[in-house]
C-alpha cells in the first residue's frame, strides 16, 4: 500500500521552492498551515505559564471537558468550537477560582475528566449522524479546516496572545511568588481565573489541530522543552511558541507526503524532542560540578572571619 | 539618614483575629524608624499574623495601627516582604535574577518597556548588596537554602523599601548560615536606614544585632530589649505559666517550659 502511495506521491526533493509550492498547492493545506501556525503560537505562549504553574494536568482535563461541549454542540446542531469554548471557559473559570486549592486534587480533576468523556460518548451516540465528528474532536481535524475556521482561530489566538502579554508581569509574579505578589497588590485570585479562562480558549483552538487527546503535544511539550534551554521567562515564552509552530509545520509537512495521521507525527516529534531536550538539558547540566563548587565555597566561607 | 522622625509602626490596643478566632489583643507598642526588632513566640501564636496586619492583608480586629505614618494597605511599595517558605520548588527553572526583577515591576501590567536599563541596574545593585552575583543567573530552584534566602532578600530590597518584614528567614538554615544571613540583614538595614521586623524561632543568632524583641504569646504581645523581655518573670507572666530562662557562659539564652504551651497553639 505504501509503495503504491509513494509512486503516485507529490514532489519531494532538494528543490525547496518546489517543495513549498507543492505543500501549498491545495487550499486545505494552506488552511492547515495558517491555522497550525496561529494555534502553535498561542499554545506555546500559554503553555509556558501552564508548565510554570504546574497546571498541565488541569490543561489536559480542560480539553476533555471540551469534548463533552464539542459533541454536545454537534448534537444540538451548532459548530463544535462553540461548545468547546463554552464548556472549557466555564470549567476554567471554576478551576481558576479554586486556585491553590486545586493543587493536589488530581483525583477530583480526573473524575470530572472521565465523566466529561462519558458525557461526550453519550452525546455521540445520541447524534444520529456518523461518528466522524467525535473522532475529529478526539484526534484533531486540521486537514478539514475551512477558511472561516481559520478566521475564528485567528481571532481566538490573537485574544490569547494579547491577554497573556497584557498580564505577563503580574502573572509571572503571582506564579513564582504568590505571597509576595499578593502583598504587593497583585490581584492573585483574579489573575488565576483570568489565566484559566485564557487557557480554555487556547485549549479549544489547539483541539482543532491535535484533538482533545493529544493536546499535551502542543501546549505542554514545547514549554517543557523551552524551560530546559533557557531560564529567562521572556525567552522561554518565545522559544515555546517557536517550537510549537515548528512541530506543527513539521507534522503537517510529513503528513502531506505519508498516508498517516498528522496527530501522530506532531506528537511523535514533540515526544522525541522532549527526550532529546532532557538528555541535552543545558539549564541543568551541571549538578555534579555545581555541588562540588558549592561545597568549596561554603568551606571557604566557614574559614574566613 | 533621617527619613522621618515619626515612628515606623504604632500599634494601639491592636487585636488580631483569623476568621472568628481571636489570636492576640491589647497590643500597644511603637517601633522606631531604623530599629531592628526580632519577633519571637511559639508556633501559631500569631507572629505571621502581625506581618499580615502590617502588610494590609488582614484588617485589625480591634484597635489602631499605623505603618510609616499611614494605615496599612495592600501594595505598599515602602515595605519589602519575604514570606515564610519551606523551600522553592526544585523544578522552578527560572533565573534568580528574574525573580529579583519582579520586586521592581512585578506588579505592573504588560511586558517591560522603557526604563529597562535603569531597572537592570537596580537589580544588579540588589544582587550585589546580598553578595549573590555568583549564582544570580542559575535556576533559583536549584540553589541552596541560604542562596535562595539571599535572592529573596534582594527581591525585597530591589523595591527600595523603608521597612523589611521577614518571616522566618533563618528557618531551614544551618547555624553558620543563620548568623551570616542575620548579619547581612543587619548590615543592609544600617546602610539603608531600614526598619526591620524579623520573625525567628531562636534569639541567639540575633542577640548581637537586634535592638529589641517583640514577644507574641498566649494571646498577648510584649516588647523590650532582649535582656528585659526574655526573663523568667516576664515570660512566665506573658504565658501565664512557669517558664524559665537559662543563660550559658556565652550569654546565649534558652527558654525552658514552652513545649507544652506551643503544642496548645499549634494550628
Amino acid at each position: 500500500m505504501l509503495e503504491a502511495y509513494l509512486a503516485a506521491a507529490p514532489y519531494f526533493g532538494w528543490d525547496l521552492v518546489r517543495v513549498v509550492q507543492e505543500l501549498f498547492r491545495y487550499a486545505f493545506m494552506q488552511h492547515a498551515f495558517e491555522a497550525g501556525t496561529i494555534v502553535g503560537l498561542s499554545a506555546g505562549v500559554i503553555g509556558y505559564f501552564v508548565v510554570l504553574r504546574s497546571l498541565s494536568f488541569a490543561a489536559h482535563a480542560l480539553s476533555h471537558i471540551g469534548f463533552a461541549g464539542a459533541t454536545g454542540a454537534v448534537l444540538v446542531g451548532t459548530a463544535p468550537i462553540v461548545g468547546l469554548l463554552v464548556f472549557t471557559m466555564s470549567a476554567g473559570a471554576v478551576m481558576g477560582a479554586l486556585g491553590q486549592r486545586l493543587r493536589g486534587r488530581d483525583l477530583t480533576i480526573g473524575l470530572v475528566m472521565a465523566w466529561s468523556l462519558g458525557l461526550g460518548l453519550l452525546f455521540t451516540r445520541l447524534y444520529k449522524g456518523s461518528a466522524n465528528p467525535a473522532i475529529g474532536i478526539l484526534f484533531g481535524q486540521i486537514f478539514g479546516i475551512t477558511s472561516q475556521d481559520v478566521a475564528v482561530t485567528f481571532v481566538a489566538s490573537a485574544v490569547t496572545v494579547v491577554l497573556v502579554l497584557a498580564l505577563y508581569r503580574p502573572l509571572l509574579f503571582a506564579t513564582l511568588d504568590e505571597e509576595v505578589a499578593e502583598a504587593k497588590g497583585v490581584p492573585v485570585r483574579g489573575l488565576s481565573i483570568a489565566f484559566m479562562v485564557v487557557l480554555a480558549v487556547a485549549v479549544s483552538e489547539a483541539v482543532q489541530v491535535v484533538g482533545v487527546l493529544l493536546i499535551f503535544a502542543l501546549i505542554v511539550a514545547p514549554a517543557a522543552i523551552a524551560e530546559r534551554f533557557t531560564t529567562r521567562p521572556s525567552r522561554g515564552l518565545l522559544l515555546a511558541a517557536l517550537l510549537a509552530v515548528l512541530f506543527t509545520w513539521a507534522g503537517l509537512t510529513i503528513a502531506y507526503y505519508l498516508p498517516y495521521p498528522v496527530g501522530f507525527f506532531i506528537t511523535t516529534i514533540a515526544f522525541w524532542s522532549y527526550i532529546l531536550a532532557r538528555v541535552l538539558a543545558p539549564t541543568l547540566s551541571l549538578p555534579r560540578e555545581r555541588a562540588r563548587e558549592l561545597r568549596a565555597r561554603e568551606e571557604q566561607a566557614l574559614h574566613s572571619p | 539618614m533621617a527619613r522621618s522622625s515619626s515612628p515606623a509602626i504604632v500599634a494601639d490596643r491592636l487585636a488580631a483575629a483569623y476568621r472568628d478566632r481571636l489570636i492576640w489583643r491589647d497590643a500597644t507598642f511603637t517601633v522606631n524608624t531604623g530599629e531592628f526588632v526580632a519577633v519571637l513566640g511559639p508556633n501559631g501564636s500569631g507572629k505571621s499574623t502581625l506581618l499580615r496586619l502590617l502588610l494590609g492583608l488582614l484588617p485589625p480586629a480591634a484597635g489602631d495601627l499605623q505603618v510609616l505614618g499611614k494605615r496599612p494597605h495592600r501594595g505598599n511599595s515602602d515595605i519589602g516582604y519575604v514570606p515564610q517558605r519551606r523551600n522553592i520548588d526544585r523544578d522552578l527553572l527560572v533565573r534568580g535574577r528574574d525573580f529579583v526583577h519582579l520586586g521592581i515591576d512585578g506588579d505592573r501590567w504588560g511586558v517591560a518597556m522603557g526604563n529597562t536599563a535603569s531597572n537592570h541596574q537596580r537589580v544588579d545593585q540588589a544582587i550585589r548588596s546580598v553578595q549573590a552575583e555568583a549564582y544570580a543567573d542559575r535556576p533559583i530552584g536549584r540553589l541552596s537554602g541560604g542562596e535562595q534566602q539571599r535572592l529573596l532578600l534582594a527581591q525585597a530590597l530591589a523595591g527600595k523599601p523603608q521597612m523589611l518584614l521577614l518571616d522566618e528567614p533563618l528557618a531551614s538554615l544551618d547555624l553558620r548560615n543563620q548568623i551570616v544571613i542575620a548579619e547581612l540583614v543587619a548590615e543592609l538595614a544600617r546602610a539603608n536606614a531600614l526598619t526591620v521586623l524579623l520573625i525567628a524561632h531562636d534569639i541567639n543568632p540575633l542577640l548581637p544585632i537586634v535592638d529589641r524583641v517583640l514577644y507574641v504569646a498566649h494571646g498577648g504581645v510584649a516588647i523590650g530589649k532582649p535582656a528585659e523581655v526574655i526573663t523568667t518573670e516576664q515570660l512566665s507572666r506573658l504565658y501565664d505559666a512557669p517558664i524559665e530562662v537559662l543563660h550559658d557562659s556565652h550569654g546565649h539564652m534558652f527558654v525552658v517550659g514552652l513545649e507544652a504551651e506551643s503544642a496548645h497553639h499549634d494550628a
